[in-house]
């Protein structure tokens, strides 16, 4: 049995995944009758829809040829990795990371940690630019979010702020 | 025909004094300002601004947050054509062709076809609702539950017949959508399903994370992974800012279709304005392409000026059910019962008759609000496309900042950072595994109103599905989502949309 087309395959194979855990928590839940529809009920029907469609596309994906396999290539690591990353660095920055003692660093120390990181996701990293980039980013930022639209953000670390 | 020339004048009365007009401003200004910012939708616009108005006088108040409704939805679409990224749901579709015309360098003619369409649709929105309130609500009410799920149900085929490559693909794309829909409390019984104990998931997935997730950050890594050379860059091939006379001869016909199909579509509860959009262009997608027409999907104007339209025609009639029958069709309108409850103002049949003048006023200024966001919006076309002069590597993390911000600053809370950096990764893989994730998104918002109107349904009918058959109403709105699907599967026209997919 050769898969014909990876892409789909590996793609049913996710959805019928999701639907069978769906299904499987939706049975955690009472399920109830039609005329009395407990929390479980749709969440059940949904989840046994999504993995007969997955076993569907699975199936289609072992059985109908394509021309070039279909193949879902190299993952993109380094974007990836710097893209999520900087997103989850500036969470730790505004939040504050409790488990080891890290203090909330606020907006502006979030602003330039989230750009310097997301820009090594690119080709050409120029630091000298990326500083700029930054410091440009985290005043509009600070003017608009902050000054203009009054949005609540720790702006500077508490232990200056107080 | 008196009267409605009697209420519009007591409306206008309202409308035209030298402080609404202000608010009225103010409220699109704010709003296309902040609406332009990737990822900023309405909603998390009017929701950020809304404590601005408590202040105001209700009349005012409500003037300024429809101003605002309409700025955010105007620079939502802008944002939508220029950066990919649809920061609300209903430009979902206006990405497709209005993004690719900004690639070819021509995000001119497509922002301009957005606005003026929008305009239009604004306009006889607003007669509509001047004329039809009252009458129209008599066609509402013959919509039961029943009625309700099926007209969802031909919401959603329709919706898989836009999606590209794989209809299986689509539809599981969609129940997946349904299923993460449901994560979150249960109205009915108060269990928290599928949240794993996470406080913060108890209220359910924010729509804004999964939409920046997927489309912002997926697209943005996907982008990253081509080389520079590949990458889809569109700066500095802008040439003329205003459609050909060309493009006028398309976009009008589109533009009245879309318009009526916004305007019939946005009155119905749930999601119409959001429906209105994908049928359109569905619909337009579906109409012949004349000789040397670009095809769909590649920067046709009838893609951009279709949904824009109806999207907007939409959002107008869709006050129709909000303030003749107290109920919010979408999230936008949930936003606005909660100003008008601040300001003491019960939503409901009796607006019109005790409180005229807001009733009125409030029309009257939905007109003046489309006036003044074309007016302020095409002179300023030149200032959107600058944008894109910007290069992709001082673009890309700003979009990551303003998606982090805007994620955050929806509940001010670290937890939907996390939520999105999944949704993030989620969205790449999607990507790579060749799944579309717009009809992940349409299924995601209707998934607990698809669950209630099901509930009710079959609890008036004591569990017999057959009510969705026996009611000649959802009968025929099931026997369309059928046929649409039957049109879609027959040989000939499967392998003529395969090979329209194909060719990209």
């Amino acid at each position: 049995m050769n898969i014909k087309s990876q892409k789909d395959f590996f793609s049913g194979l996710m959805f019928t995944a999701v639907g069978v855990g769906f299904a499987w928590g939706a049975v955690g839940y009472n399920v109830g009758t039609g005329a009395r529809m407990g929390p479980g009920y749709f969440p059940l029907m949904l989840g046994i829809v999504l993995a007969i469609l997955g076993g569907l596309i699975m199936f289609k994906a072992l059985v109908v040829e394509t021309e070039d396999g279909d193949k879902i290539g190299k993952w993109a690591w380094k974007p990836l990795v710097f893209i999520i990353s900087a997103n989850l660095l500036f969470g730790i920055m505004i939040g504050g990371l409790p488990s080891i003692g890290l203090p909330p660093m606020g907006l502006v120390a979030g602003i330039f940690a989230l750009t310097i990181v997301a820009s090594l996701a690119g080709d050409t990293f120029k630091l000298k630019e990326v500083l700029v980039l930054s410091a440009v980013l985290a005043l509009g930022s600070y003017l608009a979010f902050v000054m203009l639209l009054k949005l609540q953000f720790p702006v500077w670390p508490t232990f200056i702020a107080g | 025909m008196m009267d409605l020339i009697n209420n519009l004048s007591i409306g206008f009365g309202v409308a035209f004094t030298a402080q609404n007009l202000i608010y009225a401003f103010i409220g699109c200004v704010l709003g296309t300002l902040i609406g332009v910012l990737p990822g900023v939708g309405p909603i998390a616009t009017i929701a950020m601004l809304l404590p601005a108005t408590y202040a105001l006088p209700p009349v005012a108040a409500l003037i300024m947050l429809a101003g605002i409704y309409y700025g955010a939805q105007y620079g939502g679409s802008t944002t939508a054509i220029l950066v990919n990224l649809p920061g609300e749901s209903s430009s979902v579709v206006t990405v497709i062709d209005g993004y690719q015309m900004a690639r070819q360098g021509r995000a001119g003619p497509a922002l301009a076809a957005a606005g003026l369409g929008s305009f239009f649709a604004g306009c006889v929105g607003t007669l509509i609702l001047a004329a039809f309130a009252a009458p129209l609500t008599e066609v509402a009410f013959k919509f039961g539950p029943a009625e309700y799920f099926s007209l969802m149900v031909l919401g959603l085929i329709g919706a898989v017949v836009l999606a590209s490559g794989s209809l299986l693909k689509a539809v599981a794309m969609i129940v997946l959508g349904l299923l993460l829909g449901l994560v979150g409390t249960d109205v009915n019984s108060g269990v928290a399903r599928f949240s794993f104990d996470i406080p913060e998931l108890t209220d359910g997935i924010g729509f804004i994370t999964i939409a920046m997730g997927v489309f912002g950050y997926g697209e943005i890594i996907a982008n990253l992974s081509n080389p520079e050379d590949e990458r889809e860059v569109f700066t500095g091939k802008v040439k003329n800012l205003y459609p050909t006379a060309e493009d006028f001869k398309r976009m009008v016909p589109a533009v009245l279709r879309g318009t009526a199909i916004g305007s019939i579509l946005g009155i119905l509860p749930g999601g119409g304005a959001l429906l209105a959009a994908f049928a359109a262009y569905t619909i337009e997608k579906k109409t012949k392409l004349k000789p040397g027409e670009v095809p769909f999907g590649k920067g046709n104007i009838r893609g951009v000026a279709a949904p824009e339209s109806a999207n907007n025609a939409g959002s107008q009639t869709s006050f129709i059910p909000l303030l003749t029958l107290g109920i919010p069709p979408n999230a936008v309108m949930a936003l606005m019962v909660g100003a008008m409850t601040i300001h003491n103002i019960q939503p409901g049949p009796q607006v019109m008759t005790s409180n005229p003048e807001l009733f009125w006023g409030l029309i009257a200024s939905m007109w003046i609000g489309n006036l003044m966001l074309i007016i302020l919006n095409l002179p300023l076309i030149g200032m959107w496309i600058k944008l894109l002069t910007v290069p992709y590597r001082w673009l890309f993390p700003s979009i990551v900042l303003f998606c982090a911000i805007g994620v955050y600053s929806t509940n001010n809370n670290t937890f939907d950072i996390w939520m999105v950096a999944i949704f993030g990764v989620i969205g790449y893989g999607f990507i790579k595994l060749g799944v579309e994730p717009a009809p992940l998104l349409l299924g995601f918002i209707l998934g607990p109103m698809m669950e209630e109107n099901l509930r009710r349904a079959l609890l008036l009918s004591r569990g017999d599905w057959s009510v969705f058959v026996t009611r000649p109403l959802s009968a025929g709105l099931l026997a369309a989502a059928a046929l649409l699907l039957v049109i879609v599967m027959l040989p000939a026209i499967k392998s003529k949309r395969e090979e329209a997919f194909v060719e990209d």
